[in-house]
């Protein structure tokens, strides 16, 4: 084969191989209001196979004309025709995104980054720690453990929320709770409303939940001061940090460890993250100057 | 239930404390009741007692002009109020049962002359109080940062 054949081959390659940098359009089926601020998208490629993905991953959305941004995927792993994602309205892009109704066209380019590994868990106690808009990229392990349920042991989860309206998934968490045998256990930080529920940190939780942490895979997302205190607290309770993981978030921006903006240190969080072990992550949490 | 002699020893904050140290604090203690809805104390009113919750939910609030706030809820293993060490032995927040709660209670003039009169048991309950003095202060620090509520894209 002469050289020229090589490039050619070469440039088919390059061609079939898909563009990590571009966005495939996808349509709005449905939406549904969450909470005051935060809506679920379910999503359906217009051409293509539907996505495969894992628990944990994200991707970067598009809302054509205003700009992207990174949203954990919050459905089904045993549903990967209907791709959900959970937004929370904080700026420009998320407005855009929770304002497309039905028929709306995003743009997706993914999914991108490390999921839980929630599998490595069989076997023992599954702890899941959330914080806010956090119990969304965590949706997916409960779902894929509960399609599992009978390999984990006991399964905790804590969720703390900023108040009782701010509460994720309520039916979720009920159904978790009565058809699932997880004990969920909620805790807000503001009370008011006539909440009959408990008042304090998430972390506190941990102490008095019921878990063998020797055998126990920890699995935490919400905002980073919130995970580095239940990781703290997880590990006082003898969790190991190989077996402690965060969904580490930073401005992820390019979503394939080319731009920088999502570095930390010798990590760049969208693709050695966002899923990564407390052993990891333990000596860089806390340094400001990361 | 377990009695009040054979509870405090299984309960975390009095491990580790000799049988005659726990049968002291014992002799200083009684069970109660406490229906949904009800206070445990009021703002304000002598720091008499304090307490380890058995059974139930307590919530710790402050009454605002506009409304009740609840700043924390303590429940089963709990202790609450450490008032009844500080000078001048007032609550500074009200405690309401949000369940029915059972609870053991600690007579602080009772314990008060106990320490005076053995130093060490004194040290060693403080000792107690510290951590969850220290627990809570931690928590409400880093509650004060809302950390659910702002975030930029």
């Amino acid at each position: 084969m002469s050289s020229l054949g090589h490039r050619a081959v070469a440039d088919r390659a390059t061609l079939a191989a898909p563009d990590p940098m571009l966005p495939r359009p996808f349509v709005v089926r449905r939406t549904r209001q969450d909470t005051r601020d935060t809506y679920t998208l379910e999503l359906e490629p217009i051409d293509g196979p539907a996505l495969s993905w894992l628990p944990g991953q994200f991707t970067m959305l598009y809302a054509f004309g205003v700009g992207e941004a990174p949203i954990s995927i919050s459905g089904d792993p045993n549903r990967p025709d209907r791709i959900e994602h959970t937004i929370r309205n904080v700026g420009s892009v998320t407005a855009a995104l929770v304002a497309a109704g039905p028929g709306t066209v995003l743009g997706v380019r993914g999914p991108l980054g490390t999921g839980w590994d929630v599998n490595s868990g069989k076997g023992g106690d599954v702890v899941f720690v959330a914080g806010g808009i956090g119990l969304a990229p965590l949706r997916p392990a409960v779902l894929e453990l509960i399609s599992h349920r009978a390999d984990y042991g006991r399964v905790v989860l804590l969720y703390g929320a900023r108040t009782p309206e701010d509460i994720l998934f309520s039916d979720d968490l009920r159904s978790w709770a009565e058809r699932h045998g997880i004990v969920v256990e909620v805790t807000v930080d503001n009370g008011q409303h006539a909440w009959r529920g408990r008042v304090g940190l998430v972390t506190q939780l941990v102490s008095r939940a019921g878990f063998d942490a020797s055998r126990a895979l920890a699995l935490v997302c919400g905002p980073e001061v919130m995970m580095r205190y239940a990781a703290q607290a997880l590990s006082d309770r003898g969790v190991r940090p190989e077996r402690l993981r965060l969904s580490m978030e930073r401005n992820m921006k390019c979503g394939v460890g080319l731009c920088g903006h999502c570095q930390l240190r010798e990590l760049f969080l969208c693709v050695d993250g966002p899923v990564l072990g407390y052993d990891r992550l333990a000596p860089l949490m806390t340094r400001a100057e990361l | 239930m377990h009695t009040i002699d054979e509870y405090l020893p299984e309960h975390p904050f009095f491990q580790g404390l000799d049988d005659s140290t726990t049968a002291l604090l014992a002799g200083c203690a009684a069970n109660v009741h406490v229906r949904r809805g009800e206070f445990v104390f009021h703002e304000g009113e002598p720091a008499d007692h304090f307490y380890v919750l058995r059974r139930g939910m307590v919530a710790i609030e402050v009454r605002t002009p506009a409304r009740g706030v609840v700043l924390d809820t303590l429940q089963d293993g709990d202790v609450m109020g450490w008032s009844w060490m500080v000078p001048p032995y007032r609550w500074t927040f009200d405690a309401r049962a949000t369940a029915e709660t059972s609870a053991v209670a600690f007579d602080a003039a009772c314990l008060r002359a106990k320490f005076d009169a053995d130093p060490h048991v004194g040290y060693e309950l403080t000792r107690r109080f510290v951590g969850v003095m220290n627990q809570r202060l931690q928590s409400a620090r880093i509650r004060l940062l809302d950390i659910y509520g702002d975030f930029v894209e």
